[in-house]
C-alpha cells in the first residue's frame, strides 16, 4: 500500500519564543526551525509500515514556504520516497491545509495518511480530523499504535483516561500520538541520498484551493508573567507557609 | 441564534468539563444572545441528562441515545452533530480527547475554521487561545457563521446546579460503517480525577523508577490529590499515559501543584503554569521549575518526601 505523510516545518521545540514588539505574531526570524515532533513520528511509522513489507511507497507533503523544503528532504533521508510541497508565503490555517491535502489524497489514492496531532506552534490539533471529514475517510486520532493485519487498521488511541482499540475501515486518516514510537535519525549517507529523490512543487492554486482564512490573528501576547517565588530551607518552613502564607492546606 | 454545548460523560456519569463549558457559553451568549442547549448523545445516557438538567444557564437538555454514539465514536458523532448545527451559530465542548476528536470533523463537514483551546470570550466573534505551548496568547477573530470551537475548561470556573431545563430526545440516527469500537483499558484510580483535582502532585524522571511514586501517593492520599507526571516519567515507564501534564497531556490549573524531580520543561510548564500555587522540590538548585515555583526546595526527594508526609 501507499502511505502518504504530511509534515509541517515549525520552529524548534527548545526554542524559548519571543513575541513581536507590535504584538502581530510570534518572532520567528533567525530562530531554528525543525520537523514538528509529531509529524517525525509520522515519518518513523510510515517507514517502519514499509520496513515490514506492509507499505510499498512512503509519499512526504508538506506546505509552506521554500524553506519547508528543508523538512522534506529530512523525511526522504528517514526513509521517505519521494516528496511533494505545496508552496505558499500565506499563513495556512488548519481547514486550507486540509483542503490542500484531500486533493493530494484525490491524486495519489493512499491507502493511509498519517498526520502529527498537533502542530507545536498553533497547538491546534485539527488537521487530522478535519481531512478525515472531508475525504470521507475513518479517522484514527492520538494513536499509540498501529497494526494493519489484513484489509482493516487496528488502532489504539491515547484518550482521557486510558487506551481506546478502534477497528477502522481503509483507506484511513491516522494521527500520531507521541508513544507511537521513537524517531530515527537520518544518518549522513541517507542525507545524501536524499538529495537525489524526487521533489515535486506545486502552488495552491495548482490544486483549486482558496487558502484565505475567516479566522483573523489580531494580536498575539506574552502571557502574563508568575511573580518571583522564593526558596525555602525545610519542610517544616514549606507547610508553614503553604498553611500560613498560601493558605492552601 | 443559539448555541449548543457537547456534552462530556462517561459511565452513566456527566464529566464536570461540561459545566466549565457551559459557563464559557453563557460569556458568549452575553455578547451574542442565544439559548444555550447541551447535546447528550451516546447509549443509554438517561441520567446524564438528567444531570445535565440541573446545570445553570441551560434552556434544553437534547439527548441521542442510541449504541451507534456508544463510545463518543467521532464518524457517527460529527454526522448527529452536523445533522443539529443549522440551529446554531456555536457549537462548543471541551478540549478533552473526545472534543479534540470530534468537533474538527463537525467543523470541516460545515466548511468552518475550528478554534482550539479557547481561555477567553473578549466578544461575541473574538477570542483568546495559547499557542506555541502556552508561551503565548493569541487574539483571534471569527467571521464563519458557525463558530466552533473547543474551551479549556481550566479557565472557566463551572456554573451552578440550581436548574431544572426541559429534557427532550432526538430520534436522529445515523450509520457507521467506517469504525467500530473494540475495547477499552482505562486506568482505575480512587483519586480525584487529574483535569479537575484541587491539588496535584506530579513526579518527573527523578522519582527514578515506578516503584518510586508510592513516596507520592502517601503525600496525595493526606492532600485528596490526584497523582500526576512529567512527560519523561511516562516515557519511561513510570506511570501510565493519562498522568501526563502538558502541551501534550493534560493542561491542568488547580489551587496547588506539587512538582517533586521534574525539571521544568517549556511542554511541561505549559501544563501546570495557571495552578495557583507551584511548590517545586528538586535537588537541583538551577532547575527551570524553581522560575515559576512560589515555594522551592532544593534537596534529596528521597529524604524530604517522608518527612512532607509525615508533617501533613
Amino acid at each position: 500500500m501507499k502511505i502518504l505523510v504530511a509534515v509541517k516545518r515549525v520552529i524548534d521545540y527548545n526554542v524559548k519564543i519571543r513575541v513581536k514588539a507590535d504584538h502581530s505574531d510570534v518572532d520567528l526570524t533567525n530562530v531554528k526551525m525543525a520537523m514538528n515532533p509529531f509529524c517525525e513520528i509520522a515519518v518513523e511509522e510510515a517507514v517502519r509500515l514499509k520496513e515490514q513489507g506492509v507499505a510499498t511507497e512512503v509519499v512526504a507533503v508538506s506546505i509552506g514556504p521554500k524553506s519547508a523544503q528543508e523538512q522534506l528532504r529530512t523525511a526522504l533521508a528517514l526513509g521517505a520516497d519521494r516528496a511533494i510541497h505545496i508552496e505558499t508565503d500565506e499563513r495556512v490555517e488548519s481547514l486550507a491545509v486540509a483542503k490542500l491535502l484531500k486533493k493530494v489524497i484525490d491524486e495519489e489514492q493512499p491507502q493511509l495518511t498519517i498526520l502529527g496531532k498537533q502542530a507545536i506552534d498553533t497547538d491546534n490539533n485539527q488537521t487530522g480530523q478535519m481531512l478525515a471529514a472531508l475525504t470521507g475517510l475513518p479517522q484514527g486520532t492520538f494513536a499509540s499504535k498501529l497494526e494493519i493485519p489484513d484489509d482493516k487498521l487496528q488502532i489504539t488511541r491515547e484518550i482521557d483516561g486510558g487506551l481506546q482499540r478502534l477497528e477502522l475501515s481503509l483507506p484511513a486518516i491516522v494521527t500520531t500520538d507521541l508513544r507511537l514510537n521513537e524517531p530515527r535519525y537520518a544518518k549522513l549517507p541517507d542525507i545524501m541520498k536524499a538529495k537525489k529523490k524526487p521533489l515535486d512543487t506545486k502552488s495552491p492554486a495548482d490544486l483549486g484551493v482558496e487558502v484565505a482564512s475567516k479566522v483573523s490573528l489580531l494580536k498575539v501576547e506574552t502571557p502574563a508573567e508568575r511573580k518571583g517565588g522564593i526558596k525555602v530551607g525545610s519542610v517544616d518552613e514549606l507547610v508553614d507557609k503553604l498553611k500560613n502564607e498560601a493558605k492552601v492546606l | 441564534m443559539s448555541l449548543l454545548v457537547l456534552a462530556d460523560h462517561h459511565d452513566g456519569h456527566l464529566d464536570d468539563a461540561t459545566a466549565s463549558v457551559i459557563a464559557a457559553a453563557r460569556q458568549i451568549a452575553e455578547h451574542a444572545g442565544g439559548d444555550i442547549d447541551v447535546l447528550i448523545a451516546g447509549d443509554d445516557v438517561g441520567r446524564v441528562a438528567e444531570a445535565a438538567a440541573k446545570l445553570d444557564g441551560v434552556t434544553r437538555v437534547r439527548v441521542a441515545d442510541n449504541a451507534v454514539y456508544g463510545h463518543q465514536l467521532a464518524e457517527p458523532l460529527a454526522d448527529l452533530l452536523v445533522s443539529l448545527a443549522d440551529d446554531y451559530a456555536y457549537v462548543l465542548t471541551s478540549a478533552s480527547t473526545n472534543g479534540k476528536n470530534v468537533l474538527p470533523r463537525l467543523a470541516a463537514l460545515k466548511d468552518v475554521s475550528q478554534l482550539s483551546e479557547v481561555m477567553g470570550v473578549d466578544s461575541a466573534d473574538t477570542f483568546k487561545r495559547p499557542i506555541y505551548a502556552g508561551n503565548a496568547i493569541a487574539t483571534v477573530q471569527s467571521s464563519d457563521d458557525l463558530k466552533v470551537m473547543t474551551i479549556r475548561t481550566t479557565a472557566f470556573d463551572g456554573v451552578g446546579q440550581g436548574n431544572d431545563a426541559a429534557i427532550e430526545a432526538i430520534d436522529t440516527v445515523v450509520d457507521n460503517s467506517l469504525s467500530r469500537f473494540v475495547d477499552e483499558e482505562l486506568a482505575k484510580s480512587e483519586r480525584p480525577e487529574l483535569g479537575g483535582a484541587k491539588v496535584v502532585v506530579s513526579g518527573g524522571r527523578g522519582m527514578g523508577n515506578g516503584e518510586n511514586f508510592k513516596l507520592l501517593e502517601g503525600i496525595a492520599d493526606k492532600l485528596g490529590a490526584a497523582l500526576g507526571a512529567s512527560r519523561a516519567a511516562v516515557d519511561a515507564g513510570f506511570v501510565p499515559n493519562d498522568y501526563q501534564v502538558g502541551q501534550t497531556g493534560k493542561i491542568v490549573a488547580p489551587e496547588l501543584y506539587i512538582a517533586v524531580g521534574i525539571s521544568g520543561a517549556i511542554q511541561h510548564l505549559a501544563g501546570m503554569k495557571d495552578s495557583k500555587v507551584i511548590v517545586a522540590i528538586n535537588k537541583d538548585e538551577d532547575a527551570p521549575i524553581f522560575q515559576v515555583a512560589d515555594y522551592g526546595l532544593v534537596g534529596d526527594l528521597f529524604e524530604i518526601l517522608p518527612e512532607l508526609e509525615q508533617k501533613l
